[in-house]
């Protein structure tokens, strides 16, 4: 399981990949905003993608459009992890096709939950 | 007609109303002549006011440059106006909080391989203690456990010690709150006071804007405001919200509402 976590802070990257070590999910890359996450996504064989709404350069939102938008990524399941909490905001990232939405600040627990429900989802 | 250099704006309404009926009966008298000499008038009217307001303005402006020491030029350069100074004040609360957040992370990193290891030796050693205490042990076992015990008490107390220092120095890492406290509560001061200042500005433009007739179209502002893509970071006022979600639990019931 390749996971790519995107946020600007590197601090907030590190608590989830930290998050992600604990559930057994070890294998994970980094990037800072969705103009450097797109291409490694090309590229990687990811399984799995963590991102933040509120990026420099591209936001969250535009980069999961992008995946979407991209044959060899489109079924790429998604967790938002943000502090973007307005209900439109979410309904825009449901509607983008979004898997998860995770409002920070959050709780491991809230974390494995959604991740586990993603993947239930994804392989039933 | 005299104009004061201090018109007011009702002074401005009643010259515009005079003007506007000796207007209208030069022109139905056909005095063209003394119709022009009126609108010349209304004109140097509007002028005067206009100036008058423009410098007002002018010398607000003149004077928030002057309170904010936004004029670097005038500064003698090294100690840079008080606007950018905030700036580096909040740079350095991100630098510090940052840095702060490594170093728990890094000291929370040392410290969970440790209680791991306890934890795990502890678990094998409370194993054989059973075997021991429902006297399957042989002499061999038990000399090997023997030694395992004390093996462990003396890992312990240097773990657990450890343990113990990290702990306080994750404590101690906290202490930017309040020093970026104090940072952020100059800060706060700071732009309420360029806000007061600005609204003084605005109010003066709006005055220059009556002599002018413009109009602002503030719809692109608003337009601005509504685009939700951009992100707006986190919510201060998420329980005084209507259209903000107040947690987790507010987004799993909007999600399951639309069928996730």
């Amino acid at each position: 399981m390749k996971i790519l976590i995107v946020d600007d802070f590197s601090t907030m990257r590190r608590i989830i990949k930290n998050l992600l070590r604990d559930l057994g999910f070890t294998n994970t890359q980094e990037a800072d905003d969705g103009t450097t996450a797109l291409p490694m996504l090309q590229s990687g064989s990811f399984d799995f993608l963590v991102t933040d709404w509120n990026m420099p350069g591209m936001t969250g939102i535009d980069l999961l459009r992008a995946v979407r938008a991209d044959d060899k990524l489109k079924s790429l399941p998604v967790l938002m992890v943000t502090a973007e909490a307005k209900r439109d905001q979410i309904i825009e990232a449901a509607q983008a096709g979004v898997n998860g939405y995770v409002v920070k600040p959050f709780t491991a627990q809230v974390l494995k939950e959604k991740i586990d429900k993603i993947f239930e989802r994804v392989n039933g | 007609m005299e104009l004061g250099n201090d018109i007011q704006f009702g002074d401005l309404e009643q010259v515009l109303k005079d003007h506007a009926l000796q207007l209208n009966e030069a022109i139905e008298e056909g005095n063209f002549k003394r119709a022009m000499q009126i609108i010349h008038e209304l004109n140097l009217t509007r002028d005067q006011g206009l100036y008058h307001e423009v410098g007002k303005l002018t010398r607000g402006l003149h004077n928030a440059i002057v309170n904010f020491q936004i004029d670097n030029e005038g500064n003698e350069g090294a100690e840079g106006s008080q606007i950018s100074d905030a700036t580096d004040r909040l740079s350095y609360v991100v630098a510090m909080t940052e840095k702060a957040a490594n170093r728990t992370m890094d000291l929370v990193e040392v410290c969970s391989p440790l209680a791991g290891g306890l934890v795990d030796e502890a678990r094998q050693l409370r194993g054989e203690w059973g075997k021991l205490i429902r006297r399957e042990v042989g002499p061999a076992e038990f000399r090997d456990l023997y030694k395992r015990i004390d093996a462990f008490l003396e890992k312990a107390e240097g773990d657990a010690s450890q343990l113990s220092g990290n702990l306080n120095e994750i404590l101690l890492a906290q202490d930017f709150q309040d020093l970026t406290g104090q940072v952020i509560k100059r800060v706060t001061g700071l732009v309420k006071d360029v806000e007061g200042s600005l609204v003084k500005l605005m109010v003066m433009a709006s005055q220059v804007d009556r002599y002018t007739g413009l109009v602002h179209d503030a719809s692109h502002i608003l337009e601005e405001k509504k685009s939700s893509s951009k992100g707006e970071g986190p919510q201060i006022h998420a329980d005084k919200r209507e259209d903000v979600v107040s947690g987790q639990d507010d987004v799993d019931d909007l999600l399951s509402s639309l069928g996730f």
